[in-house]
């Protein structure tokens, strides 16, 4: 199996989508012969040409307006976003047009969103968000935010092929930090199924993103001192899997949350309000959470490490919650 | 209702990716409401935009900058001359290059070098970088990166001194690419119906990034949506700084006359890449070379030396005070800590 870095193994799943159904097309701005702003769709202009890999105005309601009306006709659009940040332009079209679709006109809107999101590389206010709670809260969208380059390729397989409005986040630290095997070809990954990516018995930590990489480095600090933590990664937040979730909560009886995104009003609130619904009397402690500070994502490098959460910050929660 | 394209031989100007752009425009002209000492500064303006781009230029390659590096170079006729027909009580929105209108409204190098490196006592303490600062005192209010989306807030700021009858300007720029978000059409089109003094000065630097004009808008030249909207439209060389300047003055009069906004755009060439990361490889080679001989600095240092209002050592003594300034400032930025990391945590909201 290839080792590949998660923003190749994206490129995989486009390009492997790309080639075996002609419905699928991306549009987005940059991408052509530039190849996008991290350059994902490399050398897509000249295998897939123009028609497919559609360079666009700078007009992110245009982009997501017209993936929708693609779809609605047939279509399986992929729209990049810049920067995930900028999706905001477009928010109208997912928000009212995408996501009420099915409910309103029983049809579908096969459509996947996609770009990058995500701190701690100096981005600044506006090239650092995560945005995944706002569309979580929008029912009829689905909201894939992959950690591993294996299921960043098969969900967004999955994500391309679902008949329903998909925003798929890429967390752009990981993109050439993180690298796996992943298998080449046909390789799907499910939407709405959690992963246990580090098993344990004396708590479990709840992520995705990029979370889930300071997560298992906390939970190998904690495995030195002879503790045994669990790491779930939910890789999609809708659907939300939460029978893995609370398997894992029955069986350690202690659970942080940790997420990149802001804490209040954050996904963390939304699986920690299911497991005191759901498992309250296995908890042997509250449920805690880490996310950022709830401020913009500052740029100066110090003030950015202090709003973001980190290693660190999981370790000292998680000491926490084992002292409880 | 009134569009007009004009070079400053009052020639339709040609533009568009990969077509020569500069062949048809003369030297800088001379425009007549303005002195020697007007002159000198719009100068100094542009050399000190200049003269702060290379900076930051070498503190990228010195891996000293982080964030994207934006410059203005080729651009710097069409910040200064621009700025420099508001008054200090009008309001500048600028968008991401415009490194030059900041100097022509006063803003300190000091200040805008840490606000640059993000250096503690920054303007935005930390928080953010490059132009997106504002400082009231310069009613100066800078850009976010979403593109575009200050237009409607340069509307709302002139409609407010509108309602208490003040006379007060803004003036607000977007580039090629950015023209084409939402918020330029809304912005546009409220401003004109409710006759707000606004001014949008187009840079129109043949690039969004690696996208050309051609897949970016399909009109001839940008300035033609104002008879969408009915406002005034105007389309002039933006390498020349007096051009500039008398276009934007005019602009700004009929502004405060009460006449409504205008849509001005300035026809540039962006001479780098979008950013310091990107070698523009896209860009047709010879297309640069073509536009290099419009260098608006040399094109002024020409025209200032032929008529007489600086002399070459005047020039030469100018240029080496502010590279030494410049220095200093590096120096004194880099000397500089990044700001307490608990100022992350603070300020959220105001009192
Ligand atoms: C709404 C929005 N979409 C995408 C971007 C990403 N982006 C930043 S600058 C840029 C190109 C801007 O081109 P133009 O408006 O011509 O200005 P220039 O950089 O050429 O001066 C793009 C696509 C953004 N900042 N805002
Ligand atoms: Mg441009």
């Amino acid at each position: 199996m290839p080792v590949l870095t998660f923003l190749e193994a994206i490129s995989d799943a486009l390009r492997y989508e790309m080639k075996r159904d002609e419905s699928v097309f991306m549009l987005g701005e940059d991408i052509a012969e530039y190849g996008g702003a991290f350059k994902i769709t490399k050398g897509f202009l000249e295998e897939f040409g123009r028609s497919r890999v559609l360079n666009t105005p700078i007009s992110e309601t245009a982009i997501l307006g017209a993936a929708i009306g693609a779809a609605l006709n047939g279509m399986r659009p992929v729209a990049e976003m810049q920067f995930m940040d900028f999706v905001t332009n477009g928010f109208n079209q997912l928000v009212n047009v995408a996501s009420t679709t099915a409910y309103r006109w029983g049809m579908g809107v096969p459509m996947v969103v996609r770009g990058p999101a995500g701190g701690g590389v100096g981005g600044g206010p506006f090239h650092s968000r995560n945005s995944e709670a706002w569309f979580a809260h929008t029912p009829g969208l689905k909201v894939v935010y992959p950690a591993f380059p294996a299921d960043a390729k098969g969900l967004l397989i999955s994500s391309i092929r679902d008949n329903n409005p998909v925003v798929y986040y890429e967390h752009k630290g990981l993109y050439r930090k993180i690298r796996e095997e992943v298998p080449e070809g046909e390789y799907i990954v499910p939407l709405g199924k959690a992963r246990i990516v580090r098993e344990g018995r004396d708590a479990s930590v709840i992520t995705y993103g990029s979370m889930v990489h300071e997560s298992l480095a906390a939970a190998e600090d904690l495995e030195k001192e002879g503790v045994s933590v669990e790491v779930v990664d939910i890789r999609t937040l809708i659907p939300f899997d939460e029978e893995t979730v609370l398997a894992s909560v029955r069986k350690t009886n202690r659970v942080l949350i940790a997420h990149e995104a802001t804490l209040t009003g954050g996904f963390g609130g939304e699986i920690a309000a299911r497991i005191a619904d759901r498992a309250f009397e296995y908890l042997d402690a509250p449920v805690r959470r880490v996310a950022s500070f709830d401020s913009p994502t500052p740029f100066a490098p110090t003030m950015e490490k202090e709003v973001l959460p980190d290693r660190t910050k999981i370790l000292f929660e998680l000491r926490n919650l084992l002292a409880y | 209702m009134k569009t007009r394209t004009t070079s400053a031989k009052g020639k339709p100007l040609r533009h568009g990716s990969g077509k020569k752009a500069s062949s048809d425009i003369p030297a800088v002209q001379p425009m007549s409401a303005l002195g020697d000492d007007d002159r000198k500064k719009l100068f100094l303006h542009m050399l000190q935009a200049r003269e702060f781009d290379m900076a930051m230029l070498r503190l990228y390659r010195q891996g000293r900058a982080f964030g994207g590096v934006y410059s203005q170079i080729g651009n710097e006729a069409t910040a200064v001359g621009s700025a420099y027909a508001m008054r200090m009580s009008d309001a500048l929105f600028p968008m991401h290059r415009d490194i030059g209108g900041h100097f022509v409204r006063g803003q300190s190098l000091e200040a805008l070098m840490l606000n640059h490196t993000a250096r503690v006592g920054s303007m935005m303490r930390g928080t953010d970088g490059t132009g997106h600062y504002a400082d009231a005192s310069k009613k100066i209010y800078g850009n976010v990166s979403h593109l575009g989306a200050m237009i409607p807030v340069a509307a709302g700021y002139v409609l407010s001194s509108k309602m208490r009858g003040e006379d007060t300007v803004a003036m607000t720029y977007i580039g090629d690419g950015g023209s084409q978000v939402g918020d330029f059409h809304e912005a546009m089109n409220f401003a004109a119906v409710q006759k707000l003094p606004l001014v949008l000065i187009v840079e129109n630097n043949q690039y969004a990034y690696s996208t050309p004009n051609s897949e970016e808008f399909a009109c001839t030249r940008l300035s033609d949506r104002a008879i969408g909207y009915g406002c005034f439209g105007e389309t002039i060389d933006g390498t020349d700084v007096e051009l500039v300047y008398e276009t934007c003055r005019r602009a700004v009069e009929r502004a405060r006359a009460g006449e409504g906004p205008s849509i001005i755009e300035a026809v540039t060439m962006r001479m780098r890449g979008h950013a310091e990361h990107d070698d523009a490889r896209y860009v047709p080679k010879g297309l640069v070379d073509e536009w290099e001989k419009r260098d608006p600095i040399a094109l002024y240092q020409e025209s200032l030396l032929q008529r007489g209002v600086m002399t070459e050592q005047e020039i030469a003594d100018l240029r080496k005070q502010l590279s030494e300034e410049m220095n200093k400032a590096i120096d004194d930025a880099m000397a500089l800590p990044y700001p307490p990391a608990e100022e992350g945590k603070k300020h959220v909201f105001v009192d």
